[in-house]
């Protein structure tokens, strides 16, 4: 939506430009002011302005296809994601995780600390993985993105995405993508063979749950596999 | 954060005009640089990507040395054969920093820079004389048990975060730059400066002028190295101490030894008291303590701290004791 939304306007009182028909006690009240009488502030250059893109908003369920809102200081940017080729325009301070749920709406890829403390943002680049947070969308043009949305192939789950289900390798499910993302990218890496190289391996990912029993199960079983 | 602009460079000259010119800084990893501008501490007004560089390559000198681009990543760097074989030390620090996702971004020339780990320069909320000059140190008389016990000021006592620049201590790196007024070769051991009271500046390092690589000595054969890293958790945690060794043992006798410390200093520790301890003496327990007692002896601990200085002196004892041992 390309105007901030007012958390004080009904968007279907907007559409319709009728007052609400129900008595005073079910208007909601914010301090002295009821919603009624902020919207009579506002005059009616106010509503208006708010008011269309938000009417449009209710007729339209899919995103806009047209070109997305521009950004003062945004650049075109190409991003190849999942083998696909992604055109936007960012602004250079947008990190590949922003780009990626702010943007592209490849909503797998999860934003926790935002400061690469925590491995929600895992994704891969040129099949390395790095934490999407601390980097800015703007420097991987040409680089081969690889999200969690891209490991599943013709309907298949990927062998590590297979293993979490097996062992229960999740609770609530947030770190999840993360956690599957790295355990993808460390079957490739130079790490020993027991469980303890495993929990070092895998000590970029937090799972607040406490999963980490069953997501080191999960793990050495995609690897015995990926060896069988 | 704040807007910046940004631009790529494809030689060391240009990249070096464009941030000498625009005040800019340089990203390559990003890990330190792009989680400090979220948070306001670091606010350039120009940010030159330098990974298009041609910066990334090990190779081995022909005096038998080692030359490291500032952009090979520390994952390559700890996985590298001749690193693992002949600089174990360096390594071993490496696979002990950060995360593995962490360690694929950040580059060697960034590990060096990178910035303190301390709560009140990473929070606006705060005075710090390292981000604001002259606004205080609210760690003097605040919760100070991560921050230095060596090198520390009435300024500043954050301490250098890095594992792998103490490795580099040991191993007498040296750093190459490439400025607006041409090329320099600085001492690691010279390239890092105590906060005094000018904590803001935390090296040699002129604006604009980039960190193009860095060499190793070959070592003697028969040297010894290990890095031992002491912390709240088993992984993924900064230093509260560690120690770097690089050993020669001969006869019985130490021949040669280089130790740093990282975790209890305001910078990457080397320890000349410690060395001159050893060198010339028996590889023994004594010996290790003493020279664990010398590297300690101008330790100034703050209210939460102190617990480093023992913690310090059990870790150099433990990797001289390792490293001693008859192969």
């Amino acid at each position: 939506m390309d105007q901030p939304k007012n958390p004080l306007l009904d968007t279907q009182e907007a559409d319709t430009g009728k007052k609400p028909t129900t008595d005073q006690e079910r208007e909601p009240t914010l301090g002295r002011f009821s919603r009624r009488s902020f919207l009579a502030q506002l005059g009616a250059a106010g509503v208006a302005a708010t008011a269309s893109p938000l009417a449009h908003a209710t007729e339209t369920e899919a995103p806009e296809k047209e070109s997305p809102p521009r950004v003062p200081g945004a650049v075109p940017v190409t991003l190849n994601i999942n083998g696909k080729e992604y055109r936007v325009r960012l602004e250079p301070r947008v990190t590949l995780l922003d780009a990626l749920r702010d943007h592209l709406q490849l909503f797998g890829t999860k934003k926790g600390c935002d400061h690469g403390q925590c491995g929600a943002c895992t994704v891969h680049v040129n099949g390395r993985r790095v934490n999407s947070c601390l980097s800015f969308a703007i420097m991987h043009q040409g680089d081969k993105i690889t999200t969690i949305e891209g490991l599943a192939q013709n309907g298949q789950l990927s062998p590590v995405q297979q293993a979490f289900l097996d062992h229960d390798g999740f609770q609530c499910g947030y770190c999840t993508p993360g956690q599957i993302m790295s355990a993808t990218a460390l079957l490739h890496e130079p790490i020993g063979p027991d469980d303890n190289a495993v929990r070092a391996a895998m000590s970029g990912n937090i799972c607040r749950c406490g999963a980490y029993n069953n997501i080191v199960a999960a793990v050495q079983q995609a690897r015995a596999r990926k060896t069988a | 954060m704040q807007v910046f602009r940004y631009s790529q460079a494809h030689t060391v000259d240009a990249a070096v005009q464009n941030a000498a010119r625009s005040g800019g800084a340089f990203i390559a990893g990003g890990t330190t640089l792009v989680d400090l501008m979220k948070l306001n501490v670091l606010q350039p007004q120009s940010v030159v990507d330098i990974n298009g560089l041609p910066l990334d390559r090990i190779e081995t000198l022909p005096n038998g040395g080692l030359r490291i681009g500032a952009l090979v990543r520390n994952s390559d760097l700890a996985s590298n054969q001749t690193v693992q074989q002949q600089y174990a030390v360096l390594s071993q620090a490496l696979l002990s920093g950060a995360s593995p996702q962490l360690r694929n971004m950040a580059t060697t020339g960034g590990n060096l820079l990178q910035k303190t780990r301390c709560y009140y320069y990473r929070d606006t909320n705060y005075p710090c004389n390292k981000r604001q000059p002259g606004s205080g140190c609210a760690a003097l008389d605040g919760f100070n048990r991560i921050h230095a016990v060596l090198g520390g000021s009435d300024h500043c006592v954050a301490t250098h975060p890095s594992d792998m620049a103490v490795a580099m201590m040991a191993l007498e790196a040296t750093i190459h730059t490439r400025g607006s007024k041409g090329e320099r070769t600085i001492a690691l051991d010279e390239f890092y400066l105590v906060p005094g009271s000018t904590p803001d500046r935390e090296n040699l390092l002129l604006p604009g002028e980039l960190i193009t690589h860095v060499t190793l000595p070959a070592l003697a054969s028969g040297t010894r190295s290990v890095y031992l890293k002491l912390r709240d958790r088993a992984q993924y945690e900064f230093a509260l101490a560690s120690s770097a060794v690089v050993i020669n043992v001969s006869g019985g006798a130490v021949q040669r030894a280089r130790i740093a410390f990282g975790g209890v200093g305001t910078k990457p520790w080397r320890s000349r008291e410690a060395e001159n301890a050893l060198e010339g003496q028996p590889a023994t327990s004594e010996t290790f303590h003493r020279a664990a007692e010398a590297a300690m002896a101008g330790a100034k601990p703050l209210k939460y701290n102190a617990f480093k200085i023992e913690l310090a002196k059990r870790a150099l004892i433990r990797t001289l004791t390792e490293t001693t041992q008859s192969a």
